[in-house]
């Protein structure tokens, strides 16, 4: 997924987004995804990097995936999006 | 190979800059791994999920609690334990073996009290649906029943006629203590002078030993000044009893009714904040006793009825998470294993949920629903817990009251329950319904015993 490359993020999750003046919090998963996607890094690297850093399987991580950027979206936080 | 780390759901949320909320209730993600020393994992993987389990110790807590709130005020104090609040009979004996005696409202309901071993001179039967079965019963018994109607009242005097035997009787009596709704379906109206007349009628009938008065003013009151209305009324008419008839009452009955810390659903603090100890309750009764006039050596008992506050608090509902999903309008919908036919308070409270592992401090908003494929099966409307994943558990605090004994067989069967006793060991004390169970009554004609499809 892409990522708007303007946003901020700080090692403590807080996301801000020049764009819109939204601000955001995100858990350390959550900011560890948003860091790869903003690293260019397709939804399958974002998987395959999960299972090897944490203790989880393969199916949870693409199911929390597929929800996570629904979320993305909704918050308009993809490039494509304003 | 370095070690994997712990895995927690990726969320995002909004921050938004509005109001606070002036109540800043705190979110729970705090686990509760443990219920007194029993692992909440281990009860799961021995007993299944969902499971009620029930802590002896702090109904044990509760009840001696009470009793020393109401005894150092007040010298003559009786509890007796109210069947309907929870009538698993393992709860209904820790009660017993507390010294309390038992209360009902229904003819099942006093055979469990006499199934356990409760001596019938110490069951108060109250109710409004007591048959003529029910009452010979009683009355052969020589149990103490509370008349509700003057229907019954008139059975009760032809009945002892019958039987040649006194009945040991006490109205219930409704009554204007400030609160709103007033209660005034049990009973017979204070202000009114209608429990005036059904204690003329009791007296002038002669058949009947006018022993006691009871009232039952309200549920989960949150205000202790009415009970002292309460008592204040009742007090006045044994009085009246004593100087128009020279009877001396036993007893004066306040019922039930204390809230337990329970939030009702609309309320805007936590119940744990906004209802009243229960010394409150008992300073308000014991003040308005006191003074009411009654001599010393005349003082009557102060009988109570109390469930809720003392059951409440002593049961957990161990769950386990289903799965997850996301609604149209983006909210998170977390699906649960227990639903409104089991947690039937769910109706009329928030409860109150507790992750039982560790996650970090990041939450979600989330709609709680149970398992039933039923649109109503809503545990918590709005409920801020952390991550939860499929098959992760979670803790429903405060459901020993009125669950067990509300809870419906309706599309699955019921959970076990269990006791942790004194010393953190866990028993069955109601076993998982089986679909056997659930068949026992049924019959099928034998023209519908075959069928081809």
């Amino acid at each position: 997924m892409k990522i708007k490359p303007n946003l901020a993020v700080n090692e403590t999750g807080f996301l801000f987004n020049p764009s819109t003046g939204d601000s955001f919090s995100l858990n350390p998963t959550g900011q560890e995804i948003l860091t790869l996607f903003k690293q260019g890094k397709s939804d399958e690297e974002v998987i395959e990097h999960m299972t090897q850093e944490y203790m989880i399987d393969k199916n949870t991580v693409e199911k929390d995936l597929y929800d996570f950027k629904i979320m993305l979206s909704n918050y308009k936080l993809g490039e494509e999006q304003n | 190979m370095a070690q994997k780390k712990q895995y927690e759901r990726p969320i995002i949320k909004p921050l938004n800059t509005g109001l606070m909320n002036k109540f800043g209730t705190k979110t729970e993600y705090a686990p509760v791994k443990m219920i007194d020393g029993a692992y909440v994992k281990d009860l799961i993987k021995e007993y299944g999920s969902p499971l009620f389990v029930l802590s002896e110790r702090k109904i044990r807590e509760n009840i001696r609690n009470a009793k020393r709130a109401f005894e150092t005020r007040y010298p003559k104090v009786q509890f007796a334990w109210s069947y309907k609040t929870n009538y698993l009979n393992a709860v209904c004996n820790i009660f017993h073996q507390e010294g309390s005696w038992g209360e009902v409202v229904s003819i099942f309901e006093y055979k469990k009290a006499i199934k356990n071993g409760v001596p019938p001179e110490k069951i108060l039967f109250n109710g409004p649906d007591k048959t003529d079965d029910d009452l010979t019963i009683a009355i052969n018994n020589n149990s103490c029943i509370h008349i509700d109607h003057l229907d019954e009242l008139y059975r009760v005097i032809e009945l002892a006629g019958e039987l040649h035997k006194k009945p040991r009787v006490a109205i219930r009596v409704n009554m204007d203590t400030g609160i709103y709704p007033m209660w005034d379906r049990f009973g017979f109206n204070y202000e009114n002078g209608q429990a005036w007349d059904a204690i003329n009628k009791i007296i002038a009938s002669g058949k009947l030993d006018l022993v006691g008065l009871h009232a039952h003013i309200g549920t989960f009151m949150l205000s202790a000044k009415a009970y002292g209305v309460a008592a204040s009324k009742l007090a006045d008419l044994a009085l009246s009893v004593k100087r128009m008839f020279g009877i001396k009452l036993t007893y004066i009955d306040l019922g039930g009714g204390f809230a337990s810390k329970n939030t009702l659903k609309g309320s805007f603090q936590i119940g744990a904040d906004v209802t009243p100890e229960i010394s409150d309750y008992a300073e308000e009764i014991s003040t308005a006793l006191l003074n009411a006039g009654f001599p010393t050596e005349d003082l009557p008992y102060l009988y109570l009825e109390t469930g809720r506050a003392l059951v409440d608090d002593a049961g957990f509902l161990l769950g386990t998470v289903i799965s997850n999903k996301r609604l149209s309008d983006g909210r998170r919908a977390t699906i649960m294993d227990f639903g409104v036919n089991i947690l039937f308070t769910s109706f009329w409270y928030d409860h109150k949920i507790s992750p039982a592992q560790d996650f970090s401090h990041h939450t979600e908003e989330s709609v709680l629903y149970g398992p039933l494929c039923m649109n109503i099966d809503v545990v918590r409307e709005n409920v801020t817990l952390p991550p939860l994943m499929a098959g992760d558990q979670v803790v429903v605090h405060y459901v020993g009251a009125y669950n067990i004994t509300q809870s419906m067989q309706f599309i699955s069967t019921r959970p076990a329950v269990v006791l942790v006793d004194m010393k953190g060991t866990p028993h069955v004390i109601k076993r998982k319904e089986t679909i056997e169970d659930v068949e026992l009554g049924e019959k099928i004609p034998d023209y519908l015993e075959k069928f081809e499809l």
